[in-house]
């Protein structure tokens, strides 16, 4: 199908675009920030979106970049996922989030769709925010009263819904440093390579004299954001890296994860299932990749 | 209420400049206001890959992509690979004759621009580089095989041209 009609506005700057956002809000207009389109131009083309307005955020140059900031990484919403996959900063300093950003989609999906679109999108099946959330990493909003900074934890809401404000623009994300000998895994199932995940898994963990520490398990795919999973976690911390206690752990996280979607690719007892298979190997490949 | 939108996007390294309607897709853009019907349009919404055109050298989709967003862009589509001055297929396109990578065709334009990207830069992919660069274009007639063999004869032609490392 094809789009519905809009008017369309490409500001050259973040402050032009937030006064578009103003204005048109000002005016009752629906509108819609476009960033690399891969999710909101099916929206559009299926008209499951009428936005009357679309702003682009595509002639911004300023949110393009992928930078270290003392020992974080700074990454401006407008970066490709292809600049994320080809970045030897995050490939060497952010192992988890560059093996993320290879299970987006294609190659011709990452060359055009953008990390912040990602993040705002908030798609309660994609991988970048259940490693936001396990790796607390924190986005900067920018709005008419300036920037504020959001927790992970704070910024995935429910399905499609971030606690971004109607006039506010997410400039950036911002990776804390991955701290050396972390161990860490994602891995997920999907119908087809490159689809949205049925269900998937982010974990990072340490290890000290042979025991678990700092676990952190991930959860995508299943619930309306993605979601950490503390009981199992907590069944695993400080317990020695064995096969036995990551099936344990692993039992636990599917069984603590909490109502999983049921939809026609997969019932809420499937998911259950796959989170507890993939939490299990998640939890094996972490604790080999920790020193 | 929408306003038309000057345009200006260099298409097979001829700049055109157009008033379109923004929500006008770049695929319905070439097709119909430029005439270049080698870009397809299958599902219009990302997921089979038909529409696979190189923008700014990178293979994207042109149905999720707006006209309007390739402002000042550098669109390559199939009709942009043919030799201009001997009239010769692209070595790409000329092994998917070869080695059969096609049979309807629909796929076909689309699967080689996304090979042209690939051999770019990697002149010698193994099998699962072809399949990773290709795993976003869906074809239901050939299987695959022969287009993953296409690749390889493409790839070696290639590199032969451009004589021993
Ligand atoms: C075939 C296919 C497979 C895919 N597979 C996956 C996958 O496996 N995993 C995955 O995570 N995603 C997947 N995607 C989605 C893809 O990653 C999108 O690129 C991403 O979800 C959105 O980023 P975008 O830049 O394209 O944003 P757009 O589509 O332009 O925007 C998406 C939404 O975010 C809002 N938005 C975008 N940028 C900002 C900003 N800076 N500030 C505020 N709001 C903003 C927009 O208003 C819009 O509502 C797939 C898409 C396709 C077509
Ligand atoms: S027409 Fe199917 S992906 Fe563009
Ligand atoms: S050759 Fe027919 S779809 Fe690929």
């Amino acid at each position: 199908m094809k789009a519905a009609s809009f008017d369309y506005h490409a500001p050259p700057t973040v402050e032009s675009a937030i006064a578009l956002l103003q204005r048109f809000e000002g005016e009752g207009l629906d509108t819609k920030l476009l960033a690399g389109g891969q999710s909101l131009m099916p929206m559009l083309n299926m008209r499951i979106a009428r936005p009357q307005v679309l702003v682009d955020l595509g002639k911004i140059e300023a949110l393009d970049y992928i930078r270290a900031e003392g020992e974080a990484i700074a990454i401006g919403s407008m970066a490709s996922k292809r600049a994320a996959e080809d970045s030897p900063l995050l490939r060497e300093q952010q192992p988890l989030f560059h093996a993320a950003t290879l299970l987006i989609g294609h190659r011709q999906i990452r060359n055009r769709g953008t990390v912040g679109g990602s993040f705002a999108h908030a798609d309660p099946a994609a991988e970048y925010p259940a490693v936001a959330l396990v790796q607390d990493i924190r986005m900067r909003a920018q709005g008419p009263n300036g920037v504020r900074e959001i927790a992970a934890s704070d910024f995935f809401v429910t399905f499609m819904t971030t606690s971004l404000e109607a006039t506010e623009i997410l400039v950036e994300v911002r990776l804390p440093p991955f701290r050396p000998g972390t161990g860490w895994a994602i891995q997920e199932f999907a119908k087809r390579h490159g689809d949205l995940a049925l269900a998937g898994i982010a974990v990072t963990l340490r290890k000290a004299n042979g025991r678990c520490e700092d676990v952190r398990i991930g959860a995508f795919g299943v619930n309306a954001t993605a979601v950490r999973l503390p009981a199992a976690e907590a069944a695993l911390n400080g317990q020695s890296a064995t096969t036995e206690n990551f099936a344990r752990a692993a039992a636990v996280a599917g069984e603590s994860v909490a109502e999983p979607l049921g939809d026609v690719h997969a019932t809420p007892d499937y998911r259950r299932q796959l989170v507890k298979v993939l939490t299990e190997r998640c939890l094996a490949e972490a604790a080999a990749r920790a020193a | 209420m929408t306003t038309r939108q000057r345009t200006r996007v260099t298409v097979n390294g001829r700049v055109y400049e157009r008033e379109v309607e923004p929500r006008v897709t770049l695929a319905d853009f070439l097709r119909h206001d430029l005439h270049l019907g080698g870009t397809h349009v299958g599902c219009e919404h990302g997921i089979c890959g038909v529409c696979t055109v190189l923008i700014d050298g990178l293979p994207a989709r042109s149905c999720l992509t707006l006209a309007v967003q390739a402002d000042g862009m550098e669109v390559t589509t199939i009709e942009g690979l043919r030799d201009p001055e001997t009239g010769k297929l692209h070595p790409v396109q000329q092994a998917f004759v070869d080695a059969h990578g096609l049979q309807c065709g629909f796929c076909t334009p689309a699967f080689i621009m996304s090979t042209v990207e690939l051999l770019r830069d990697n002149p010698d992919p193994d099998d699962e580089a072809i399949k990773e660069a290709l795993g976003g274009n869906l074809c239901r007639c050939t299987g695959y095989e022969t287009i993953i063999a296409s690749v390889r004869l493409a790839a070696r032609r290639l590199r032969e041209q451009s004589g021993p490392a």
